[in-house]
């Protein structure tokens, strides 16, 4: 259907003309709350940087600057001091002046008591915001002035000058309705309750209309003190459909498809094959990690051989160019090539089915009459490998994944479950017998943690938390992973960022296969759009964006 | 035992059944949070399933509903963070303009046809074959191609959204070329029954022209299942369309059930249902009436 559709439009008249004080932009997924600290989503965070700024955030460059403050705070500049806990824990203070001139839409000026009430707020366990991690840690907030403010930790790590999602919240609109009720603040936020009142947001635009599960209106914020974005309105609209998105793209109807959340790359690869003259497309690396998780206690995988035989046998440079239209980062390992902490000479599986053949021929798999392979015992070398179902491109990898491990003797049983099936039951409890493909979101130098340390193995008495979905321990990276975060120098970090990506190459408890693309779609009249690859998006510099 | 107690008690039935398949679906409105943020912990998971009510019994969270309900509280939707209902009237209004009109006019059109193949045999292939092609077309298809057309093409409608009246106009002749297929042939199965029975030969026996014989004698009997058709349309009425409002990112009752159950949004899914079943048996109710009017055998 989609072929069809795809000729059809090749014949597509030309775009109608739209006037050019109005940006109309295409998302796939509505924001489920307007409210900066509950729940998190990439619409949410897409929207909002339009219409707030968090108090730091890793720019396109993936480097980490100050949005809302004068300067990063270091040891160096005085800005950061080691201390200790009334606890007698290592502890750090970190201070932050304001920019001049932030005010929020209503006029009012953002002060220390906006990021006061935000944090108070945060470490209030009724009001529910989603992470606590932060305001946990974070167990002092001192005012120091009405632009000058400093936040104690009680855990020193080498990210402590990034603020993460930390941003003021109007204390002047917002405080006396969470005071009355610090549990059902979340149902009555002006932010989702009144979500048109300039006085909730101040970025370059405003909320002036919504539409629930369809779209927003933002209007430019007259009290917005920086550059003035060139567009007067900027429309937002939600289209899940991507076949219904790529129609409304070429009928006029939006004028741009956002990257962080628009159309699958093979998608837009296709799309920019037909049309490319009328619009621009930009394929940008980005860090959502697509992979193969290993079952440890599978019997088979269990054996580090049968792992690095399955990683020899897959193509993954053919997968990419004939699924992806070449447009997906074959992966090493976790950690992004454009990661700094990135080892270029992490060991690489290239495709080498005689090596794959050798490797499962040592641990004792032999291959049988009909080609697969039996161990001693007379077991056949059958592995289920599981997906989301419905996911067309995962479903189309997972038949040719099969067809290459069939090529060197591993039968392969495909069995997917709808995305809430697998991701609740199956993945978070360890209930899969074989491998799972799925994607990891990662962030700039992100100590995996949650998905390597073996205490973060899902357990029945842990609640089913952490993420260390294929049982892996390792003392070693347990020790590393422990100490990374807390290493303050970044010279004494990449030795130890090298050895965790070496043992996780050899080890191989998750198969790389790569790193997916954000596809940007633009018209050709826009200029400045910086696609970032993480989770800061491209919105935070909006007033960047010109027309040609 | 009168006929709106016994819509009262079956909405009541309907809800325990309806959240106790809510709340038996695997998951939770945490685990959901968790797989789009890995940065919350084992004990936000446990704060947050606290703040929810969430570590309560199914039939516990039940009862509170059910009391809430009760003094008019229908609760918040987790989605779309906005109370239920203020979410649910928009979506029915955007819905009952879509397959209201769509129903109107698949009604309208299908019996035209029905009874044109009833009174002109010669026409009736056609009409069949006309029949035959909007039931056999997939609705997402019809809608990709008419996007295409008059969206792309000629650009003379929008493809989708919800901003004008111009916006329903796709839509609408999608989902009402499908169902114009079922009225077309029931009128002319119906009509062609009617127009053998005696009561006709006795019309047209005392001079009565074809006119008169069809839409004043045969047409009111071929209406009775016609009516049972449309009251069973009522549901669908509110029910939405998945696809045709995903397919022209339109917001409605379809998509925002589909969207609830998905998202694990309990009070929003469970409402919506409601609405749907409440409005289904009422539509019935409306047709056995309708029947009993047009028919005295039923009274």
């Amino acid at each position: 259907m989609l072929r069809i559709l795809a000729a059809l439009l090749l014949c597509a008249s030309a775009a109608q003309a739209q006037p050019r004080d109005t940006l109309t932009i295409g998302i796939s997924q509505y924001p489920s709350t307007l409210h900066p600290n509950i729940e998190n989503m990439v619409a949410k965070s897409y929207v909002l940087g339009m219409l707030r700024r968090p108090l730091t955030a890793r720019d396109a460059d993936w480097a980490l600057v100050c949005l809302l403050c004068e300067t990063l705070p270091t040891l160096e500049n005085g800005g950061a001091a080691l201390e200790t806990t009334p606890d007698g824990r290592p502890g750090i203070r970190v201070s932050f002046t304001l920019r001049a001139g932030l005010r929020w839409g209503d006029n009012t000026p953002i002060t220390a008591a906006d990021f006061a009430f935000a944090w108070e707020a945060g470490r209030d366990p009724a009001t529910g915001f989603g992470p606590a991690e932060f305001y946990r840690q974070a167990y002092e907030f001192i005012t120091e002035a009405p632009d000058r403010f400093s936040l104690r930790f009680d855990r020193v790590t080498f990210d402590f000058a990034s603020m993460g999602d930390f941003q003021p919240l109007p204390a002047h609109v917002e405080r006396a309705i969470w005071q009355a009720d610090p549990r059902a603040y979340r149902t009555r936020t002006q932010y989702d309750t009144n979500p048109t009142n300039p006085a909730l947001w101040s970025g370059p635009y405003r909320v002036t209309a919504t539409q629930p599960g369809a779209g927003l209106t933002l209007e430019r914020n007259p009290a917005w003190g920086g550059t003035a974005p060139a567009f007067r309105t900027i429309r937002i609209r939600t289209v899940e459909n991507t076949v219904a998105m790529e129609a409304q793209l070429l009928a006029g109807q939006l004028d741009m498809l956002a990257g962080e959340l628009g159309l699958p790359v093979e998608q837009a690869a296709a799309l920019q094959r037909r049309v490319g003259a009328r619009f621009q497309f930009h394929f940008h690396p980005g860090l959502i990690f697509e992979h193969l998780d290993a079952n440890l206690d599978h019997p088979a995988l269990a054996d580090r051989r049968v792992r690095q035989a399955l990683m020899h046998a897959m193509d993954r440079p053919r997968i990419v160019a004939q699924l992806f239209e070449g447009r997906q980062t074959v992966a090493r390992g976790s950690v992004n090539p454009l990661d700094r902490m990135s080892d270029p000479e992490v060991r690489e599986y290239l495709y080498d089915p005689a090596r794959a053949a050798a490797l499962l021929d040592e641990a004792g798999w032999r291959a049988g009459p009909d080609g697969i392979r039996r161990n001693p015992a007379g077991e056949r070398l059958t592995l289920e490998l599981m997906t989301t179902a419905g996911n067309r491109s995962r479903e189309q990898v997972q038949q040719v994944l099969a067809s290459m491990w069939r090529a060197v003797g591993i039968e392969t049983r495909i069995r997917n479950e709808p995305p809430r099936v697998f991701f609740s039951e199956t993945v978070s409890r360890r209930r899969f017998q074989g491998l799972i493909m799925y994607a990891w979101v990662s962030s700039p130098e992100n100590v995996p943690r949650s998905s390597l340390h073996s205490d973060e193995i899902p357990r029945a008495e842990r609640n089913f938390s952490g993420q260390n979905y294929t049982g892996f321990r390792n003392a070693e990276v347990d020790a590393l992973l422990d100490a990374l975060p807390i290493t303050l120098d970044p010279e004494a970090r990449r030795p130890m960022w090298r050895r965790l990506q070496a043992i996780q190459a050899e080890e191989l408890p998750t198969l790389p296969l790569w790193f997916r693309q954000d596809a940007h779609v633009w018209p050709t009249w826009l200029d400045g759009v910086r696609p970032t690859g993480h989770l800061n998006p491209s919105t935070l510099w909006v007033e960047q964006w010109r027309v040609r | 035992m009168s006929r709106a107690a016994q819509i009262a008690l079956t909405t009541a039935a309907l809800s325990f059944i309806f959240y106790m398949l809510l709340g038996l679906m695997p998951g939770d409105p945490i685990d959901l949070a968790i797989m789009a943020d890995p940065r919350l912990t084992a004990e936000d998971a446990a704060r947050l399933r606290t703040l929810h009510g969430l570590d309560q019994p199914l039939l516990t969270r039940y009862l509170a509903w059910a009391g809430a309900v009760l003094r008019g509280e229908f609760g918040f939707s987790r989605l779309f963070a906005r109370p239920v209902a203020a979410l649910l009237w928009p979506a029915l209004l955007s819905t009952l303009a879509l397959l209201g009109w769509a129903i109107l006019i698949a009604a309208g059109l299908g019996v035209a046809l029905g009874v044109l193949a009833a009174l002109r045999p010669r026409a009736a292939p056609a009409v069949q074959g006309v029949a035959l092609l909007a039931q056999a077309m997939p609705g997402f298809w019809l809608g990709i191609m008419l996007i295409v057309v008059f969206a792309v093409w000629l650009g003379w409608l929008p493809a989708g959204g919800a901003e004008s009246w111009g916006a329903l106009i796709l839509p609408v002749a999608t989902l009402a070329f499908g169902q114009m297929a079922a009225y077309a042939r029931h009128a002319a199965a119906a009509m062609e029954a009617a127009l053998r029975e005696p009561w006709v030969r006795s019309a047209r026996a005392r001079g009565a022209s074809e006119g008169r014989v069809a839409w004043h004698h045969a047409l009111p009997n071929a209406a009775v299942p016609l009516l049972t058709l449309l009251g069973l349309d009522a549901g669908a009425l509110v029910s939405g369309a998945v696809i045709t409002e995903t397919l022209f990112a339109r917001p409605g009752m379809g998509k925002l059930i589909f969207d609830a159950i998905m998202g694990n949004d309990y009070n929003l899914a469970l409402l919506a249902l409601l609405v749907i079943a409440l409005v289904t048996m009422l539509g019935g109710w409306g047709a056995d009436l309708a029947q009993r009017a047009l028919d005295p055998r039923l009274r």
